[in-house]
């Protein structure tokens, strides 16, 4: 990115345009730069547009508090994988319609493709790989384990979360709760029934463990 | 639990005290050889996944990484004129762009340039700035259409094209000595793959060698193929895939993609990432091919078949489809039987190998047949089946099978859904809400690839680790690696490190068509018993007695005669004092023989008459696929193939706007997928029995065998509750009102 800005060019590409659009209150301060003065200081670089635009938020991510720079249009997912790294929630349609990008924000479950990463702002993030305590896994991911309740595992850390979020909801869900929990994900290697499986495994389990 | 046949090599376990189950009637039955083998293991990379660590290829993020994209064609056909790529260069944040095409485009999303750049959005703004000049041409993309005199011409050829033909006897002679003939047409949608993980590639340069990392089912021949496309020595390229988020057949050869992330990455002098979008999985990396079959066959009134004859048109875009008439030459005695295949070309791209191609939409229409038939005949559809069994492949005019468990599939299948619930009629039931139960046969290959290599290495310390260049696809390749590594030598899986997915190890065939296991394990376990071999040897020595009296015990070595006389397996490793590799190769397979998984399944469904849905309840899923390895991954498989097959039975179909020539279905909203609440009771049985010649554990592959009976069982179910066949995947609503309703004119 810092090349692409230090190569830039004179004017400002659609893509600088939209996402001085896209940054709430940030964004407002950013097009309005670009009406008004921007005329009048044709020297605003697309690069500090960007930084503008630019916020940095601050939220609590697998039990610690961090700070990060996001952009407008930034979704929550784009966050923790092409910034943060943390690949292990799944991009698989980006779309809102498989749960395959599932995390939890203060508990509830999201699909961080469609979550803006500045709305996380002061929240409480839990991914897959918030999860273990050490060597220890979380019975939510032993009950996977133990059931084979994967194949391929791509849709696996989605679909441990979304588990994670029912049971959360409600300790002992019935068989059709549990279809409803997580009727949002798709296997698509079909192992939906070892999935059942496991959670019903876990919701036959007494505590609130989770 | 079953008898285990003997083992020809001799490797046996000390009994375990306790261990032998069963009891009284047991007894007789020689002790378990195996400890982990045929029992339920959790994977021994389970932590992995379920802790989100499994490095999947658009996992990696590698310093100085650029983000390709793909420019594809908007046109479904046109001639390239000129492609100026200057534009995006100059963009920035744009490291390099490359022509991918330079001639005629065929379908809509072809590809015709890509970039570099160094994120996905700015490589996304580049791709508009490439200036394509296209002269646009006429294209069809409807089979139907594609077949009319006059329709543009799509290849360089016809578009209806001979793909395949077979005869054997003769039909007319068929014809003369049958007493009931009918004629049914049948027809199977565009299905899409559709991996969780979408196709991926990383490439990079290092010292005039070329790394790729791919989502692939096929690490040896995507670094074969990329040899030859950059005219470069294999030798130079090296190819790894750890961890594949599902394939089905998409990701069995060299994708676009890789090639152009190899170039960019040789032009930019930087690593390059390109992971293809939902949507280009939708409408540009294959599918599985359309069907229109016609079965034209006849039976004495009892049941015996006397002609068969297939015509099939499928429609596999630009590519040439699937052949579908397999399962009828093969599974049913018949003497006079015509197969005439073609492929139907149009401008849309190319179909892919998709999870049993061929078999599951000739089953389709081969089981629906049978079925319409045993009512034409008012005969137990079942009965029709082993009426006509056969112990021969070439419908019992070829070589004997080496081993077929399907009359035992039938039998088991049968009495566990209570085979004699159906309507004895098709359709006789009452009320709104009609139930019925299907069945449907299976037959597959499997066999395996003789030539497969692994390396077993022992290291003095006494840890073992297996390698070997084959790819885990998501069925628990690296599970029963270990598992057979640990039952060979008396140790625990768990302790095995697997090493796989990556060229620089012993050549393994492509995961595609059920071969990984019956051609990994036994190379394995040809390494492991050489590994026995020598360990023996030693422990021989330290034992004092002949090699041949020395048995493999947990851990340790044991003279038989003197049980108390053992040493540890460590003890004997370090007594080899270097680490010691072992070549295992998967043999050839015996001439004379036929080798093919069966199974069969048998599905319960309720049907609305009202809304015309379809409700799966119970599906029974038998297989006869030689000794099972694994009892927890191989169940899975089955699920996973009843619940593929399902979803596509009821659900799934690539849409086209013929005016268009576009993809409608390009997200998972448009292309329904099963969910959990789709799901019915699903019972995995095997017939556990190895198989006596197949390899040296007996064998078969589980891959395809699931996915192809379930579509006919499911649309024979329908047949049983609501008298009328559908005759069409997918079986939506809209159809099964339609059908309903065009009986109800009759």
């Amino acid at each position: 990115m810092a090349e692409n800005i230090k190569k830039g060019k004179k004017g400002i590409s659609r893509r600088d345009f939209l996402k001085g659009l896209g940054g709430g209150a940030v964004g407002t301060a950013v097009v309005t730069h670009l009406i008004k003065p921007a005329s009048a200081a044709p020297s605003l670089e697309p690069g500090e547009l960007l930084q503008l635009s630019k916020k940095v938020i601050s939220f609590v991510l697998n039990g610690k508090e961090i700070q990060v720079e996001v952009e407008p249009g930034e979704s929550l997912l784009d966050l923790l994988r092409e910034k943060l790294h943390l690949t292990g929630t799944k991009r698989i349609c980006n779309h809102g319609t498989c749960g395959g990008c599932t995390v939890l924000v203060d508990n509830q479950a999201v699909y961080s493709c469609l979550y803006p990463a500045f709305r996380a702002e002061g929240k409480n993030v839990l991914t897959i790989e918030g999860l273990a305590q050490g060597e220890k896994l979380h019975p939510v991911q032993q009950a996977f384990l133990d059931h084979d309740a994967y194949q391929c595992g791509f849709c696996t850390p989605g679909f441990i979360m979304a588990t994670l979020a029912l049971l959360r909801q409600k300790a002992s869900p019935s068989p059709e709760e549990i279809k409803v929990g997580l009727n949002g994900n798709i296997c698509r290697c079909g192992n939906h029934l070892k999935i059942l499986e496991a959670v019903k495994a876990l919701a036959s389990q007494k505590g609130g463990m989770l | 639990m079953r008898p285990l046949r003997p083992e020809p090599d001799g490797v046996t376990y000390l009994e375990e005290a306790g261990r032998q189950e069963g009891g009284g009637q047991e007894k007789a039955m020689p002790a378990p050889q195996f400890r982990h083998i045929g029992q339920k293991i959790p994977r021994v990379d389970g932590r992995l996944i379920v802790t989100g660590k499994a490095p999947y290829t658009q996992d990696f993020y590698f310093r100085e990484m650029l983000y390709g994209k793909i420019l594809r064609s908007p046109h479904a056909a046109a001639e390239v004129i000129n492609i100026d790529l200057a534009p995006a260069l100059s963009h920035p944040g744009v490291m390099a762009a490359i022509k991918l095409t330079s001639g005629r485009i065929r379908y809509i999303g072809e590809p015709v340039a890509a970039v570099a750049a160094v994120d996905e959005a700015t490589a996304e703004e580049a791709l508009k700035l490439i200036k394509v000049e296209y002269k646009v041409l006429p294209f069809v993309v409807s089979e139907t259409k594609a077949m009319e005199q006059g329709s543009p011409q799509v290849l360089d050829s016809p578009n209806v094209q001979k793909l395949f033909e077979y005869t054997r006897g003769n039909i007319k002679e068929g014809e003369a000595q049958a007493e009931v003939i009918i004629e049914r047409t049948y027809r199977t949608s565009i299905e899409v793959h559709h991996p969780a993980e979408t196709h991926a590639s990383l490439a990079y340069w290092k010292d005039g060698q070329l790394i790729v990392w791919d989502s692939t089912q096929a690490i040896f021949s995507v670094r074969d193929q990329l040899a030859r496309v950059l005219n470069m020595p294999a030798n130079r390229i090296r190819v790894i895939k750890k961890y594949m988020g599902g394939g089905f057949g998409s990701k069995l050869g060299l994708n676009d993609h890789t090639v152009a992330a190899a170039l960019l990455a040789r032009e930019a002098k930087r690593p390059v990432k390109i992971v293809m979008t939902r949507r280009e999985n939708a409408y540009c990396l294959g599918n599985r091919p359309s069907t229109l079959i016609t079965i034209r066959g006849g039976a004495r009134k009892d049941g015996t078949l006397t002609f068969l004859h297939l015509k099939n048109f499928t429609g596999g875009g630009v590519g040439r489809g699937d052949r579908c008439s397999e399962p009828l030459i093969d599974i049913y005695r018949c003497p006079n039987v015509l197969v005439e295949e073609y492929s139907v070309f149009t401008n849309t791209c190319s179909s892919r190998p998709t999870r049993a191609p061929g078999h599951v939409q000739g089953t389709f229409a081969l089981e629906g047949f049978m079925e319409e038939l045993a009512a034409e005949l008012k005969m137990d559809p079942l009965e029709l089946r082993l009426k006509n069994y056969s112990e021969k492949n070439l419908g019992d005019t070829g070589i004997p099978y080496s081993s077929k468990g399907l009359r035992e599939c039938y039998r088991l299948g049968a009495e566990t859904i209570g085979w004699s619930r159906r309507n004895q009629i098709p359709g006789q039931g009452k009320g709104k809400i009609r139930r019925g139960l299907g069945l449907a046969t299976q037959i597959w290959w499997g066999a395996g690839v003789p030539g497969t290599m692994a390396d077993l290495k022992i290291y003095p310390d006494g840890s073992v680790e297996a390698i070997c260049g084959t790819q885990d696809i998501g069925t628990g390749t690296r599970t029963y690696i270990a598992t057979i590594i640990a039952d060979t030598l008396g140790l625990e899986p768990q302790e095995i490190n697997i090493r796989i997915g990556d060229t620089d190890y012993p050549w393994a065939p492509s995961s595609g068509g059920s071969q990984t296991t019956p051609s990994v394990a036994p190379a394995l376990r040809d390494a492991a018993l050489k590994a026995a071999t020598r360990l023996k040897a030693i422990a021989a020595k330290k034992l004092d007695c002949p090699p041949e009296k020395v048995e493999i015990g947990i851990r340790s070595f044991v003279n038989r005669d003197n049980p108390e006389k053992s040493i540890s397996f460590n003890e004997v490793a370090r007594e080899l004092r270097r680490v010691t590799v072992f070549h295992g190769e998967r043999s050839d397979l015996p001439s004379g023989y036929a080798f093919n998984s069966f199974g069969a399944h048998f599905a319960e469904v309720e049907v609305d008459l009202e809304t015309g849905k379809i409700k799966v309840i119970k599906v029974v899923a038998a297989h006869e696929v030689g000794r099972v390895v694994n009892r927890l991954t191989a169940e899975s498989q089955v699920i996973g193939g009843v619940t593929q097959g399902l979803s596509a039975s009821l659900f799934e179909q690539r849409l086209m706007d013929d005016n268009e020539g576009r993809c409608i279905t390009t997200n998972l909203l448009d292309y329904k997928i099963a969910t959990v609440s789709d799901i019915p009771e699903i019972i995995p049985i095997f017939v556990d029995s190895p198989d006596p010649r197949i390899n040296n554990l007996g064998i078969k592959g589980l891959g395809e065998p699931p996915r192809i009976p379930i579509a006919a069982a499911i649309a024979n179910a329908v047949f049983n509750a609501i008298g009328v066949h559908p005759r069409q995947i997918p079986m939506t609503p809209d159809l099964i009102l339609s059908i309903l309703k065009k009986e109800g004119e009759k």
